[in-house]
């Protein structure tokens, strides 16, 4: 149904933000995907997300894999190239064309599916690699696409529609983020948009691997009473560690953080992010810290939601690989091809 | 035996002992004595302990093949002693190390032992060096035995190890060693020797593999993601070595990057995502890495991403000999990927056109905006070879197609990513972020319409496919043309071959035409076939259709694609992994015609008998 155009019909009213354009203009072609269906609701937290932030979304660059989550890119920002390319291979797609051009924001958008299986090779290279961009997972436990079977991120004795519970040990793929180099490590709930929309602007704001993994129940296959991906499962057991408040780097600090409750943490672009704990003990700086709890918390049943893990060093793969700062696909021709004076002295190498 | 300027030696060693360094050196000092050379090294799936061979023709003539039989064995491998001895020619030499006693059960042959492992004991204290030094004390016996230029000889040994000058002065001392033993105990020059030759100066010697990825670097490829699989990965190291090199920024930074992937799926992965944005981008891979690109290949066609894919081919099917030559890929490269695909391939003939063609590559990529594969082989890619130099026009503009900027958009009418505006059947594209409200499209691998919206309309899918059938002619008209050389303009006998046997053909045409039987040939460079090939075919009876495979890939290729009837064209098949040798090809040709001839006299005659 992607071809059914939006009106564009305009509110004189709607508010602007500093580029001028509206919430409207970030929006992207009807959604197709089954009413009530959770990756609009993160469709609608990124729309409001890049609004708010006021990117400019021609600089923005979406892809995706194969599944219903990898549709969804065309659901919002029309005015950003996209990329829906095959299975699990989306990751190898984003760091090529980081490669090519650093100067883009590059926002991957993926399925437990896609991720957790098929693509899990690709997906934990690309963290280890530190390919500056924004992973989003939107993870419903099944497969949708092709009817309701078990995914891999399914927690072990949880049932399918039809009864059946699952025999395997799910993969918590924060847990694997946390392990593999990802910098921003968070998980959120597409119930939750208002503790949503923060994190993904934080996660824009982060110079990286950003990864979000997204709750996001399946309507149709996945949201009866046996679920733990279904809407009442996870309001019934989300336990939220922070909330987070972005500074921009040009608003001035006004109110002192209270002591203990606040961490403050600069990012690359000079923006402030402050997480207000809702959990004393935790510190998101601490990758064993951030480890024990989800394993902890996960035992109890609960599902833990917020800035699990930060981590503020500041280098992605171009800082690894020591490429030169000017977009590589920018890189005029007399630099990039020698010329045949250096080629006779090769020959002359070879003689 | 007399041979002057044309014989064979051949290196028999053990794998990981060294060898292969100092047969290089051999190799190159007599290339640059003006001689014709044809190394190959004949190496197993090994790092160390597995026998290796090094064999090199000397010739007078511009002959690039392999000519087959020995004249002179250098069997320093016990393993494989036996059948190494059974390879030498009537009247040939073995050269071997008489440390220890051996049997030798051929009485015509010349056998000159040399004590090689007792002298480096004498000579060095260090194992390791008791070792490497026994490769140079036999090359140093040949330049004796084989009248070599010594001056040269000590010259490739400078060069050899440039900047670590240390070790010249023992490599030289080595060398002396072997030769003095030589002068000393047999009457030298052996008849079998060199003498220095007239090639032309500015040949080199080089690896299609090197040249490639010279390639690469020429047509400003600035994406690089790999993964190492034999025989394709000097390709990828070879580019990441020069470009570090020539693309320095002024703060030190690189105007490159090259990734080593976690597998061939990411590999081709990265580089469609940096050809999409803009970048020049390439891999190199080889049979089994060729089978995991499929996917990606469909989706770079039918998205139309372009991009080089440079597959070195080795023996096949699946691991098959990883160390050995074949031309088999050529069905699978032509049509990866499933669903009605077709890619782009171009077949380099020696290491000056894996430079060339690598380059080209790149320019019709991105005019045609479609992977273009180049199709090397084990033995151009890791065999070095002589050809002429390098060569690049200043002049030359990269074809980087139709890409639209930001005034183009404002300019132009609608943009519609797919659209056939030219009715060359190939559509514009535009980069990401080139416009804040133009030009913006979804790049998928599912159907879609002209403007790049999803569509499940049979009809619009079935006009884009037919759209991809035009771009393919369009395709046949930009490629290489294929090289035809005539010996006779009446003759109705052809052959058409492709890589790496041009070498074997070339100098079979020659015999085959002393013989009394003249061939024209025709050389193929590139899939999609241009007119020349069909013409070429009409204007022939019988056509010999050399290839490295068993199924006669190109053969088929030729019937369905070219619309040649399949009873003209004969195959002449080889598939163990050696090079080809002119010797074969001739014989092969030879004997399918005489047979044809005894047919057709034996049909004759039935028909007088009637």
């Amino acid at each position: 149904m992607t071809f059914m155009k939006k009106p564009k019909v305009r509110h004189p009213g709607l508010r602007k933000n500093e580029l001028g354009l509206t919430r409207r203009d970030y929006e992207g072609s009807l959604s197709t995907l089954c009413a009530g269906c959770g990756h609009d609701s993160i469709s609608a937290a990124i729309i409001e997300a890049c609004f708010e932030l006021d990117l400019p979304a021609h600089r923005l660059a979406k892809l995706s894999g194969i599944g219903c989550s990898s549709k969804t890119p065309t659901y919002f920002l029309n005015q950003s190239h996209g990329f829906n390319s095959v299975h699990g291979r989306m990751p190898s797609i984003a760091t090529g064309a980081n490669l090519a051009n650093r100067d883009l924001i590059y926002l991957g958008v993926s399925g437990d599916g896609d991720t957790a299986s098929i693509g899990l090779g690709q997906f934990c290279h690309a963290m280890r690699r530190r390919v500056n961009m924004i992973y989003i997972v939107e993870n419903n436990g099944t497969y949708g696409l092709t009817k309701g079977q078990f995914s891999a991120t399914s927690d072990r004795a949880s049932k399918s529609k039809k009864g059946e519970a699952n025999l395997f040990e799910a993969i918590d793929l924060c847990t694997l983020a946390i392990h593999l180099g990802a910098g921003f490590v968070a998980r959120g709930f597409s119930g939750d948009k208002a503790g949503l929309v923060p994190l993904i602007k934080a996660a824009f704001h982060y110079k990286g691997f950003a990864f979000l993994d997204i709750v996001s129940p399946c309507v149709t296959f996945n949201d009866h009473a046996a679920s733990t991906k279904s809407y009442d499962y996870v309001r019934a057991h989300n336990e939220a560690m922070d909330r987070l408040d972005l500074v921009p780097e040009r608003e001035e600090i006004i109110a002192e953080p209270e002591e203990g409750k606040t961490v403050t943490v600069r990012m690359h672009d000079g923006s402030l992010m402050r997480l207000h704990k809702l959990d004393d003990s935790y510190d998101p700086r601490d990758s064993e810290a951030a480890l024990t709890t989800l394993r902890k918390r996960y035992a109890k049943g609960q599902v833990v939601t917020g800035l699990l893990y930060i981590d503020d060093e500041d280098a992605d793969l171009h800082t690894l690989l020591n490429t030169t700062a000017e977009p590589l696909n920018a890189v005029p021709m007399s630099d990039l091809c020698p010329g045949n004076a250096e080629l006779a002295k090769i020959n002359k190498s070879l003689r | 035996m007399k041979r002057i300027n044309d014989f064979v030696v051949k290196f028999a060693n053990v794998n990981g002992s060294g060898s292969a360094s100092a047969n290089l050196l051999f190799a190159k000092s007599l290339f640059r004595m003006g001689l014709g050379v044809v190394p190959k090294n004949i190496f197993p799936s090994n790092i160390q302990g597995l026998p290796t061979w090094y064999e090199v023709r000397v010739t007078q003539a511009d002959r690039r093949a392999r000519r087959g039989g020995v004249d002179i064995m250098v069997a320093m491998n016990p393993q494989t002693y036996a059948r190494d001895l059974a390879e030498i020619v009537q009247d040939g030499y073995l050269i071997y190390d008489s440390s220890l006693p051996r049997p030798f059960p051929r009485e015509d042959i010349n056998v000159l032992g040399i004590p090689i492992a007792r002298m480096c004991a004498d000579a060095y204290l260090n194992p390791r060096e008791r070792q490497l030094f026994k490769n140079v004390v036999y090359v140093g016996a040949l330049t004796a035995l084989l009248d070599m230029d010594f001056k040269v000889v000590k010259q490739a040994v400078r060069d050899r190890f440039k900047g670590k000058a240390k070790l010249v002065d023992p490599n030289i001392e080595a060398l002396k060693m072997g030769r003095n033993y030589a002068f000393k105990h047999f009457k030298c020059p052996l008849p079998v020797r060199v003498k220095p030759g007239k090639a032309r100066k500015d040949r080199i010697m080089i690896t299609g593999n090197e040249a490639a990825a010279l390639g690469c670097v020429y047509a400003g490829a600035t994406v690089a993601a790999w993964y190492p699989i034999t025989p394709s990965t000097t390709v990828a190291e070879a580019f990441e070595r020069h470009a570090k090199g020539m693309r320095i920024d002024k703060d030190g930074a690189r105007q490159v990057a090259v990734v080593q992937a976690e597998d061939e799926l990411a590999a081709i992965g990265m580089v469609i995502g940096a050809a999409w944005n803009g970048a020049r981008a390439f891999t190199a891979t080889s049979g089994p890495g060729i089978s995991l690109m499929g996917e990606f290949l469909g989706l770079a066609y039918f998205a139309e991403v372009p991009f080089v894919l440079v597959n070195v081919q080795r023996g096949g099917p699946s691991t098959g000999m990883p160390t050995r030559t074949q031309q088999s890929d050529i069905t699978t490269c032509a049509y990866a990927s499933h669903g009605d695909t077709k890619h782009v391939l171009l077949f380099p003939g020696d290491p000056k056109e894996c430079f060339e063609l690598t380059a080209d590559a790149f320019d019709l990529a991105e005019r045609l905006q479609t992977p273009v594969i180049v199709m090397s082989d084990l033995d151009l890619g890791m065999n070095e070879w002589v050809c002429g130099p390098l060569e690049w026009d200043d002049a030359r503009v990269h074809d980087r197609g139709k890409v639209l900027d930001a005034q183009a958009l404002d300019a132009g009418p609608e943009f519609q990513r797919y659209g056939d505006v030219d009715g060359d059947a190939i559509p514009y594209r535009t980069l990401p972020g080139t416009h804040p409200s133009k030009g913006a499209f979804f790049t998928r691998g599912s159907s879609h319409d002209t403007y790049a919206a999803y569509t499940e309309d049979g009809r619009v899918n079935a006009e884009n496919l037919d759209r991809l059938t035009r771009k393919f002619a369009t395709a046949a008209k930009l490629v290489p043309k294929a090289v035809i050389r005539k010996s006779s303009q009446t003759s109705k006998l052809g052959i058409i071959n492709f890589g790496s046997t041009q070498a074997a053909v070339r100098e079979a045409c020659d015999l085959l035409a002393r013989d009394g039987y003249k061939l024209n040939a025709m050389r193929l460079r590139a899939f999609p076939f241009g007119r020349e090939v069909a013409k070429f075919a009409a204007a022939h009876d019988r056509i010999f259709v050399v290839e490295q495979n068993r199924d006669a890939q190109m053969r088929s290729l030729l019937i369905t694609e070219a619309g040649i009837p399949a009873e003209k064209l004969v195959s002449v098949l080889n598939y163990d992994g050696m090079p080809l040798t002119p010797g074969w090809v001739r014989r092969e040709i030879a004997a399918s015609i005489e047979s044809d001839k005894s047919v057709a006299a034996a049909m004759q005659l039935s028909v007088r008998a009637m």
